[in-house]
């Protein structure tokens, strides 16, 4: 996708490589443990946090790459990275409500809730995929971005300065994701001109 | 959530069939092609299974999936022939995101227990066939329908939640590929009993069925494959799909 939109795109842990990329997207599958494992074992939290954080590099964290970047996660037990102010809890549905299948599978409509360049072009009908059981808790309001809707509303993305992480997969969603992609790139761009 | 519409296309060999009741494969085209058209269309996910993989116990073919997954920006699945965790995560790397396992779910849940474990639930789908027996219950079969494994449906499918999977695909051996509408009663049985979604599949034949598999049947998507690749009483080939704004219409309110 990002090769269709005319950026360069290579899959690295190398620290000398990510600190020559304009931006950087964190993915992730798998489960919360697992990640911070593989995150702590190639130093890549600390290389990742120094980047974002000292350098100002634009970051995407997509799905668990983004609930890593979070305080903790009800799914495991160890820590996550902690640099944003929101935790990651497991989907929860009132009793007295039919219950919804758990994953949350599936396209939702999105909206933006912050005026913010991320969401350009974003209108009614904006909707993206999603796959996952757990998903934010935000813990200041500030960092707010995109909103969905499965039994209840919750945070489908943040953004805290230059670190953004989105629940929804992008790469996956057609046009939707294709301008969302877009936005980025273009973050990228601003911010490595100045 | 909007209610997905998913075609599935059969794969054997390199080319793009449809079968009756899992007989009779028809040759409609090449996959290739077809991905561009659903692409285009932007349907909501596409299901790849390979029909003849697990009765001839070959491997799948990675570069016709690589092919495949070059083409689209959506969700993808693969299903045929699995049976280890090296299968899987080729598969996974070539970027599709979920792989299906049919025939491994009766002979090797150990496997599939472990394929849940390294690759998280959400990555694996456990696509299921059934059909009635003489006594009218509903049985599953395995090996692209020609073994039955003499188990209950509803039975088959709670052990198959247990084992961790994400999602259940359930196709009706009896109604593929006859587009007289989706087998409602048992996906209503199904989905009472199923804590993951369930995609219903076998009998499409209108956008009034698909609204009834989710309205009625509680089906969190809608599979099809013969209402997506033929057109009109003479099942002539044209690869279709409603258009956003008819989906819209039909089934398109957020139902969550």
């Amino acid at each position: 996708m990002l090769r269709h939109l005319g950026a360069e795109a290579k899959v690295t842990r190398d620290t000398q490589e990510l600190r020559s990329a304009s931006g950087i997207i964190v993915p992730g599958v798998g489960s919360f443990d697992n990640g911070v494992e593989k995150l702590t074992k190639f130093g890549l939290d600390k290389t990742l946090s120094t980047l974002a954080h000292t350098d100002h590099k634009p970051l995407l964290g997509v799905c668990l790459g983004a609930q890593l970047m979070t305080k903790s996660s009800e799914e495991g037990n160890k820590p996550g990275m902690g640099w944003i102010d929101a935790i990651t809890k497991r989907f929860q549905f009132d009793a007295s409500e039919r219950k919804l299948p758990i994953p949350h599978m599936g396209w939702s409509y999105v909206r933006g809730v912050a005026e913010d360049q991320m969401c350009a072009g974003f209108d009614d009908f904006t909707k993206f995929y999603f796959v996952h059981s757990y998903h934010f808790e935000i813990q200041n309001e500030d960092i707010a971005l995109i909103n969905s809707h499965y039994g209840y509303s919750f945070p489908a993305a943040f953004r805290q300065g230059n670190v953004i992480g989105v629940q929804f997969h992008p790469e996956k969603s057609h046009r939707h994701g294709m301008n969302l992609m877009k936005n980025f790139l273009a973050l990228c761009n601003e911010c490595s001109h100045v | 959530m909007l209610p997905r519409v998913i075609p599935v296309l059969l794969l054997r060999k390199n080319g793009l069939y449809k079968t009756r009741k899992f007989k009779d494969p028809r040759y409609v085209g090449d996959p290739i092609n077809a991905v561009r058209i659903f692409n285009e269309k932007e349907v909501d996910e596409l299901i790849f299974l390979d029909i003849e993989a697990s009765k001839a116990a070959a491997a799948p073919s990675l570069r016709a999936i690589a092919d495949m997954t070059r083409e689209c920006f959506m969700p993808l699945c693969y299903g045929g022939g699995l049976s280890s965790l090296a299968d899987i995560e080729k598969i996974l790397r070539l970027g599709v995101e979920k792989v299906a396992i049919n025939t491994a779910l009766f002979y090797q849940p150990e496997f599939v227990r472990e394929a849940v474990k390294e690759f998280g639930g959400s990555t694996i789908v456990a696509s299921i066939d059934y059909k009635k027996s003489m006594w009218g219950k509903n049985t599953v079969f395995v090996k692209g329908g020609s073994t039955s494994t003499k188990r209950e449906l509803r039975e088959y499918v709670k052990a198959v939640e247990d084992i961790g999977v994400g999602e259940v695909l359930l196709n009706s051996i009896e109604r593929d590929g006859t587009n007289a509408g989706y087998d409602i009663g048992t996906l209503t049985e199904i989905s009472q009993v199923l804590g993951v979604p369930l995609v219903a599949c076998g009998g499409a034949g209108s956008m009034e069925d698909i609204k009834l598999a989710i309205d009625q049947g509680k089906a969190s998507a809608a599979a099809a494959g013969a209402f997506f690749v033929f057109v009109g009483k003479h099942r002539a080939v044209l690869i279709n799909y409603p258009s956003q704004d008819e989906i819209r219409k039909t089934i398109g309110s957020d139902q969550s």
